[in-house]
């Protein structure tokens, strides 16, 4: 660490130093001169020095100097961590450090450009623009890849993303805790803050879920994956029984690595951690020829079939409490005092599950119009947390594709997801020796063995199908 | 006049030996000679057989010598005194214990009294238990980090604790060391006395429990080793449940969801690396403006970053904990923070327990201080630099020592046990001086920290004072070969030194092992060995101790020729 070192084209050796103690480095000079000639002469780039000869990448440890700031020669700018030490770099040249382009934490790939220097402070904003616009080096750095929200370029990509999800999440009096006096003050634990910086989240809008309604880390992952999801651009109008939408295809750049969103970070983190549970999948195939009529005769009423799938659900969930039941600590059900149906939506770039709360005891009419609100809701980026991360039981339909019949990830933190396929005129062979057409769609659950046995999937089923297929009791 | 005696005929007043009446006690058969003199010296003495069978040599044949016991016990004023010891401490924590084995091992009768339990702070609430707690923590730090699993190629499935398994690992070291240490004592023969000790007067201790009649025993020589206790600011109710010190924290009697820790030194760090260990999410409660003062700078910076920055802990610097009330009717804990400057109101939390790791200090209640006119400075006893307790008016107080935290002068186990052995080489003839700079200090997170000797700001300091030139170097452990096949890479060590003359001014290590790496560089600072001799010892290969080589070997000193190690050398 005591080693100083001077870096690429506008970096050289210092006399004063030499990396005694690492003898693998013949005192580090990274040559990078010659590719880098289109760079203008009066703005000049400060590369990832390579500190040994076996240093791929490096770490910045800490900027000792900041953005605008003067720098004279010999001055250290930035304390660079390689694979074996940490060393001050600095610069040979007098100038203003007009822009960091990678921040502390973030790695870089030797050679890369980790921030320009400006020779005249009149150059400084020139140099900001040039490092937000080109791509900070000429050569394609594997390292931005590894550590896409601290890495060159990822900052002007993830930003909009970043302002619109503190922007959209939905303002909420913050949490019930005694310290908040009515939500002035923020009572998040250590960990949760640490997070909500990490994945952008506004503490403010979270709803926390600890003691005294803290916000601990848990909420911050839902918020994240909720917040960032509403706020993704241009939710095309959902159909109301079949609210999915293949995310645009359009504006891809073709042979780029593109960051995860911070949203689809929490999504690819949630994905994950759905591997510690053990899963397994009970099929069904429903009539739905009872349920059609009825969706025909009330639909004028508003009645859309997302609501009567989830009405059905959650009637045949009242009768089999533990598919609405959950594991939280691997060691004890958790049994749900109400039943609340999540339902999938996927929205461009994204994916949330607003949740029809008390689905069991409200009436289909009220289901319907609570729906048509939440999907009005998801599209203008309004959803309040509880509407999005109190699912006790989530439903996934893919049927308007014709997918007939798929299987659900389990999202962690619930007993039960239910995919559901499109219904289709199927030729049927029934008990009286007649063949027939009928109506008929396949369901498949996914459930967490720990809580749900094959048996209770099988026997919720059969209830399911009897409620869909003699669909009176979804009216009242 | 080589013939025994027998002293076997007992009185009802117990006489403890002195120095020179212990000659007398020899057991052999009776002769009218000796029964005679006995006879004399009977009523006189008022002496009662020790117990001792041994026979001896009896040198009691002059008039004079008898003279001498006999004047000593009727206690006549006449010089010389016998004592009932030559040396009584009080206190038998960690300090007390090594100035009596040392005492023992020069030839002098010695005593320990204390009131609570042997061993002290040390030992029952201290550093041994809470090295219990942190080898767990810093396994369950291993076993859940995967990435570094991963990167030795295993694969551990979930790793879980449980809590009273913990908190029975660390009673049962304090027991066992505290056994360890009153055996060893007892096998020496050292007398430990139970009570609470107290000085009534030059040479004079009396000791006794609460209520219970007390024993008044004279010495020649008197060390208070009364330790410390943890120090709890004004403003803050300790409950012992969820507001908490060391010593109830040490118990483990839970694992709060959410801890805050008043204090970023070595105790509020070692308990953050436990409790996050276990799962628990800190908030560290610092009044000065940075995390872990009285560390290197440079230090302390790479432990930030690596001890706090990526694990669950946050922190508020600048700030005192002005008012702490213990969770109570469903509410948690409550601690209000005022600015540290302008005492204005800043912030307050709420969180499940609060841990005062604000520092410790001294325990010298009823020490009858008052009974030699010594007058405490915050509590601490004043001292010169021999550990001779110094009075009111700035004198020494004859025969009487202060070793340990009770003197603040360097408030660590072992500083208190090298004191109290400079003590007992003093009184047994030998001028001594402790040199402080060159005793370690150590924090046991994961990675370890170390420390000897000055600071690099401490030494600019001194040497701007004193006109020489200060250098630097440093190691990385990430070019260790034993701490990279550990995949422990991240650590510092630092050398300062003088350039001129290869004076070691200080060492500091963050890294594997730091703790035990420390004592090449102490034991050379202890003994003035210079850097251009240490950098020719040899260190096996492959090992971390190879990371204090590298650091003796890349500093640059001027002098020419290496000169014997223990030698001053000429500049």
């Amino acid at each position: 660490m005591s080693q100083l070192l001077h870096l690429g084209t506008s970096f050289v050796p210092s006399s004063s130093t030499a990396l005694r103690r690492n003898p693998t480095s013949s005192p580090a000079i990274h040559i990078s001169g010659n590719k880098r000639t289109t760079i203008q002469a009066k703005i000049r780039e400060i590369f990832m020095p390579a500190l040994s000869s076996t240093m791929t990448e490096g770490k910045i440890v800490s900027w000792v100097k900041s953005e605008g700031d003067k720098l004279s020669k010999g001055e250290s700018v930035v304390v660079v961590e390689s694979d074996k030490a940490d060393m001050d770099v600095e610069t040979f040249y007098d100038g203003y450090l007009a822009a960091i382009m990678v921040e502390e934490g973030g790695v870089a790939a030797v050679g890369s450009a980790i921030a320009l220097l400006a020779e005249t402070e009149d150059e400084i904003a020139e140099a900001r623009s040039k490092a937000n616009t080109s791509p900070s080096s000429s050569s394609p750095s594997p390292a931005a890849a590894a550590a896409p929200e601290k890495a060159v370029g990822a900052p002007e990509k993830a930003a909009p993303v970043k302002a619109a999800a503190t922007v959209t999440v939905a303002k909420m009096a913050s949490s019930a805790h005694p310290a908040s006096e009515g939500g002035k003050r923020i009572v998040a634990s250590p960990y949760a803050k640490k997070l909500a910086k990490e994945l952008n989240v506004d503490l403010g809008n979270v709803i926390g879920s600890g003691p005294m309604g803290r916000i601990v880390a848990k909420d911050v992952e839902a918020a994240a994956a909720a917040g960032v999801s509403v706020a993704a651009e241009d939710p095309k109008p959902s159909p109301s029984s079949a609210p999915v939408k293949v995310p645009a295809s359009t504006g891809i750049e073709l042979g780029t690595v593109v960051p995860f969103t911070t949203m689809q970070g929490a999504v690819s983190r949630n994905m994950v951690d759905s591997l510690t549970v053990p899963t397994f999948r009970v099929g069904y195939t429903i009539s739905t020829d009872a349920l059609d009529a009825l969706y025909k005769k009330i639909k004028s009423k508003g009645v859309t079939m997302t609501a009567l799938l989830a009405k059905a659900t959650a009637l045949a969930l009242v009768k089999h409490p533990v598919v609405n039941s959950s594991c939280r600590d691997g060691k004890s059900f958790t049994y749900n005092s109400s039943i609340n149906i999540a339902v999938a939506v996927a929205i461009d770039g994204g994916l949330i599950t607003p949740v029809l709360q008390d689905a069991d005891k409200v009436d289909i009419y009220s289901l319907s119009r609570k729906w048509k609100e939440l999907v009005d809701k998801a599209r203008a980026k309004q959803l309040q947390p509880h509407e999005y991360n109190t699912g006790t039981f989530t439903l996934s339909n893919l049927g308007m594709f014709g997918v007939d019949r798929f299987d659900a990830i389990l999202p962690p933190g619930t007993g039960a997801i239910m995919a559901v396929g499109a219904s289709e005129p199927t030729v049927v062979a029934t008990k009286d020796g007649r063949i027939g057409m009928k109506n008929q769609m396949q369901v498949n659950v996914t459930a967490d063995h720990r809580v749900i046995y094959g048996a209770d999937l099988a026997s919720f089923l059969q209830t399911l199908a009897k409620i869909i297929e003699d669909p009176k009791d979804l009216t009242f | 006049m080589h013939s025994s005696l027998s002293l076997s005929f007992s009185s009802s007043t117990a006489i403890p030996r002195s120095g020179h009446s212990s000659e007398l006690s020899c057991a052999a058969p009776p002769s009218p000679l000796n029964l005679r003199f006995c006879g004399l010296r009977r009523e006189a003495l008022g002496f009662s057989s020790p117990k001792r069978n041994d026979s001896c040599r009896v040198i009691v044949s002059s008039r004079g010598r008898s003279k001498k016991v006999s004047a000593s016990v009727s206690d006549n004023g006449s010089a010389p005194k016998a004592f009932d010891y030559d040396l009584v401490i009080i206190g038998a924590g960690v300090g007390g214990h090594g100035a009596a084995l040392h005492a023992v091992e020069k030839g002098l009768k010695t005593a320990i009294i204390e009131g609570d339990v042997v061993g002290g702070t040390c030992v029952n609430r201290g550093c041994v238990p809470s090295k219990a707690l942190l080898a767990v923590s810093g396994r369950m730090r291993e076993l859940q980090s995967e990435h570094h699993l991963k990167a030795l190629g295993l694969q551990v499935s979930a790793a879980g604790y449980d809590r009273q398994g913990v908190a029975d690992h660390a009673n049962n070291l304090a027991s066992k060391i505290r056994n360890n240490l009153t055996n060893s004592m007892k096998a020496l023969g050292v007398d430990i006395l139970t009570g609470v000790g107290t000085i009534l007067g030059p040479q004079k201790v009396k000791y006794g429990k609460v209520g219970f009649s007390e024993n008044v025993i004279t010495a020649k020589n008197i060390i208070i080793a009364t330790g410390s206790v943890p120090f709890v600011p004004k403003g803050i109710e300790v409950d012992g449940k969820t507001v908490i010190t060391s010593d109830h924290a040490l118990k483990l009697e839970s694992v709060p969801d959410w801890i805050a820790i008043v204090g970023s030194g070595y105790i509020g760090l070692e308990f953050s690396d436990v409790y996050t260990a276990l799962g628990s999410e800190v908030t560290f409660i610092e009044a000065l403006d940075q995390l872990m003062p009285g560390f290197d700078p440079e230090i302390g910076k790479l432990a930030q970053r690596v001890l706090i920055n990526p694990r669950k802990i946050d922190y508020h610097t600048g700030v005192f904990a002005s008012k702490i009330t213990p969770a109570k009717d469903g509410k948690p804990v409550r601690i209000e923070l005022i600015d540290a400057k302008t005492k204005e109101p800043k912030d307050a939390l709420e969180v499940d327990a609060a841990l005062i790791a604000t520092g410790r200090a001294p325990f010298t209640n009823g020490l009858g201080l008052e009974n030699i006119s010594v007058v405490t400075q915050r509590g601490f006893i004043p001292v010169d630099e021999r550990m001779r307790v110094i009075d009111a008016d700035g004198n020494l107080v004859p025969h009487l020592y202060c070793i340990g935290d009770a003197n603040g002068k360097m408030m660590l186990a072992h500083a208190a046990s090298a004191q109290g052995i400079s003590v007992v080489e003093q009184v047994t003839g030998k001028d001594h001086v402790l040199n402080h700079l060159s005793i370690p200090a150590a924090c046991f997170t994961h990675p370890e920290i170390s420390m000897v000797g000055l600071t690099e700001p401490q030494a600019r300091e001194k040497a701007e004072k004193e006109g020489f030139e200060v250098s630097v170097a440093k190691t990385s452990f990430k070019a260790n070969t034993k701490a990279l096949a550990e995949n422990e890479g991240e650590g510092l060590a630092k050398l300062i030194y003088r350039p001129d003359n290869g004076e070691i001014l200080g060492v500091h290590i963050f890294g594997l092992h730091a703790a035990d790496l420390i004592h090449e560089a102490s034991n050379a600072i202890a003994l003035g060995t210079r850097i251009q001799d240490i950098k020719f010892a040899v260190h096996a290969h492959p090992t971390l101790s190879e990371v204090l080589d590298e650091l003796f070997k890349s500093a640059k000193v001027h002098a020419h020729v290496p000169s014997p190690v223990g030698e001053p050398v000429t500049v």
